[in-house]
């Protein structure tokens, strides 16, 4: 009787040493996924950040208020556009900060520089409106330049000598005597919202990529989505399983793998250079996106269409359902939040691809807004890749403020998914 | 306290917990409000149901041949499933047919509705007729056989749609409802032969799959005989089920055996002895023996069989 309670108790003593290491391994394991989970945060936390940062003063940009004598002999009022209102605000501005120009008129020009070349259209359009203004006061509102507005938001430093920024010591007096005087006000840049691309970095707006973007994925997303579910339907509920069928299934997963740049070297062989179909345009970028999105819709929606139970399908056929019945009015419906989840995640991958839409010719420069899906535009993608690449400073916060609507237009997106798999839901 | 919630717990966690469960009373459903009188009489009912009721329908009135099976055999790709299985179902009857796991009555059954032909490299060889014809000539769509035949499976398996969906699905793909309010009818007959309208009455259109696992089954009854089928195949339709509802099922099949061919396979000797009228005892793919329900029971003329049936192996 004592051996065995003795062998008890040498089981019960081992028991709890491997109990204890057992516990211990699993504190562990939790360690590292709380370690890899907290890793994986700050890193998102260091990319946004760092984003937001640089990006934030893009939303807002300074405008110079000032009131100007529409001298009648230097405007032409058949012609306003004509007229040259940066000279004579500069000229009036320099009047009134008691500023004595030389016969070059170097100070004018230098003046000039402050100024946004909007300044002259919005005058023009004033004068156009309203010729009665001619030979009267009135007070314009226009944007400061790039260089300006970036030494008021206090990127340009007086601390850097004066032959390494592009503002003299001058135009920063200047400018801080019109901001003391009231003349400069900071506003939010609705422009970056309203605009199409452009040169000069303070009348450049994301809403011309944007609708590229969106006309872009409006076309995918026509072409993948019915071509996809359609494909991976038959595929997974009609098609025989043989030695063909097989094949396909392997070179459907490749295809997911395969790298976006070769999609687009395959759009510009095929819809460019041998369809004749207009470059840079929403409809070939659309159709080089769908290309890419239908592996992964296709295989997306097969794998929830096999996620429906079999229960269901037996169901319906034992009721007497046909095939198609059966696959239309209760497998698909019961699949339909997974496959709007891929078709969504998919368009999203597609919202953010690059690589092919260089290669089509999306990376050109196109001013103004898009208005049909034939015509050359931008996108958003290619927007940020352009502006990082441009040499004005001024562009790099809109690039950040760029890649913050391509994220806020993902987020749009992922939501919209989130939702509909809501909606589509439902319990067997 | 019990309410009557809008989703009825599952009942295969115990008999008596759940009203909706309980044996209905002469056909009548007990007040949802007088819950303790309820479960009073509940317990009273539940030692009912597991015994075996001494032989409800054996001997009872067999009808004319319905199906006529001859040298039936069904082979998974290479392996075969059925050999030569010969057997006569008489309609308006119920058939059991018995056996243990894998003997191939589940097989047998899905030739009847030509279920197999749902499953790749299945093959069916072999005579089966309904009614002298050929269900597997060229001619019979399956389709139109499957609204003759209806099937019942072990796992309730209703539409994640609503109950009255669910009834109205069969009768609304086949064409059989010209108006609404024929559609209605229907779905109102359907489930109350299926023993169901009282306890849903008032919620056709929640959920199916919020009933319970008894209700569920009945539900998928019901479903079955919305499209008028002459003939019910039931795949153990009472292994997923508490006692109860158990019993429930078989009192329904007893009184759908007035109006249809019933076959259905089970794993219960009680379950076979107390609805069947006739029995099959299959065994490694072949029919064994077949014969009335009593005297495969008490009488068996093959040693298997009797093995089987005392328990001494399946």
């Amino acid at each position: 009787m004592t051996e065995a309670t003795q062998t008890d108790g040498a089981r019960v003593n081992r028991l709890r040493a491997g109990l204890k290491r057992r516990y211990a391994r699993e504190q562990r394991f939790r360690a590292y996924g709380l370690l890899a989970i907290a890793v994986a945060v700050g890193f998102l936390l260091l990319l946004l950040g760092r984003i937001v940062e640089q990006g934030h003063t893009a939303f807002y940009s300074h405008a110079m208020t000032a009131p100007v004598y529409m001298d009648p002999p230097r405007i032409d009022r058949a012609y306003p556009q004509g007229t040259n209102f940066e000279q004579l605000v500069a000229e009036q501005q320099l009047r009134r900060l008691g500023i004595v120009d030389d016969a070059q008129g170097t100070k004018a020009s230098a003046m000039r520089g402050l100024f946004s070349s909007e300044l002259k259209f919005i005058a023009a359009e004033r004068i156009a409106r309203q010729p009665g203004l001619v030979g009267q006061t009135v007070t314009l509102s226009a944007p400061l330049s790039d260089d300006a507005d970036l030494y008021l938001k206090g990127e340009i430093s007086k601390d850097t000598p004066a032959e390494q920024r592009r503002l003299s010591d001058e135009q920063i007096a200047w400018i801080d005597r019109m901001d003391a005087g009231g003349q400069i006000a900071a506003r939010f840049n609705t422009g970056l919202f309203t605009r199409g691309d452009s040169t000069e970095p303070e009348l450049a707006g994301v809403l011309g990529a944007v609708i590229g973007s969106a006309l872009m994925l409006l076309v995918t997303a026509l072409i993948a989505i019915p071509l996809g579910v359609g494909a991976a339907v038959y595929l997974e509920e009609f098609a025989p399983r043989n030695r063909l069928t097989d094949l396909i299934e392997v070179n459907i997963n490749n295809l997911a793998a395969v790298p976006s740049i070769i999609y687009g070297l395959l759009g510009l062989a095929l819809f460019i250079n041998w369809m004749h179909l207009p470059r840079a345009s929403p409809l070939v970028g659309g159709l080089v996106l769908a290309l890419m999105a239908l592996p992964t819709i296709i295989i997306a929606t097969r794998s929830s269409l096999k996620a429906v139970p079999p229960s269901i399908r037996e169901a319906a056929l034992a009721m007497g359902a046909s095939k198609t019945q059966t696959v239309f009015q209760h497998t698909l419906p019961l699949a339909m939040p997974g496959v709007m989840t891929g078709a969504i995640i998919s368009m999203a991958h597609a919202l953010g691809e690059t690589a092919p839409l260089l290669l089509i010719g999306m990376v050109s420069f196109v001013p103004g807004l898009p208005h049909s899906l034939v015509e050359p535009t931008g996108a958003l993608p290619s927007l940020v890749y352009i502006w990082e690449n441009a040499s004005e400073r001024a562009f790099h916060e809109r690039t950040a403020a760029a890649i913050l609507v391509l994220l806020a237009f993902m987020i749009v997106m992922n939501a919209a998914a989130i939702v509909l798999r809501r909606r589509f839901e439902r319990r067997w | 306290m019990k309410f009557k919630l809008f989703r009825a717990p599952e009942g295969r966690n115990g008999g008596p917990a759940d009203p909706t469960d309980a044996p209905r009373m002469g056909g009548q459903v007990l007040p949802a409000a007088d819950a303790a009188a309820e479960r009073q009489r509940d317990a009273a009912a539940t030692p009912l149901a597991p015994a075996p009721k001494p032989a409800v329908g054996a001997g009872g009135p067999v009808g004319a041949t319905k199906i006529c099976a001859r040298d039936v055999s069904v082979f998974y790709g290479d392996k075969q499933a059925l050999y030569d299985v010969s057997l006569d179902i008489p309609d308006k009857t119920v058939t059991a047919l018995i056996g243990p796991s894998g003997c191939g009555k589940s097989t047998f059954l899905r030739t009847m509705n030509r279920m197999n032909d749902t499953i790749p490299h299945a093959r069916v060889t072999g005579r089966i007729e309904m009614d002298g014809e050929d269900i597997n000539a060229k001619s019979v769509d399956p389709v139109l056989l499957r609204a003759r035949v209806g099937m019942v499976f072990q796992k309730p398996n209703p539409f994640p749609k609503s109950i009255y969906e669910n009834v109205a699905y069969g009768p609304r793909i086949h064409g059989l409802a010209t108006s609404k309010g024929e559609l209605d009818d229907i779905v109102q007959a359907s489930l109350k032969r299926a023993g169901l309208w009282e306890e849903v009455a008032d919620r056709l259109h929640s959920p199916g799959t919020g009933l319970s696992g008894g209700q569920q089954q009945r539900l998928v009854i019901a479903r079955a005989i919305a499209v008028e089928p002459e003939v019910i195949l039931m795949d153990e339709p009472c292994s997923a089920l508490d006692p109860i509802a158990t019993a429930k099922i078989e009192e329904l099949i007893d009184e759908l055996r007035e109006r249809y061919c019933i076959v259905i396979v089970t794993h219960s000797m009680a379950q076979a002895a107390r609805v069947s009228q006739r029995t099959a005892f299959f065994h490694l793919g072949r029919l064994v023996e077949t014969g009335d329900t009593e005297d495969i029971f008490t009488n068996p003329r093959e040693r298997r069989t009797l093995d089987y049936i005392t328990g001494r192996f399946g």
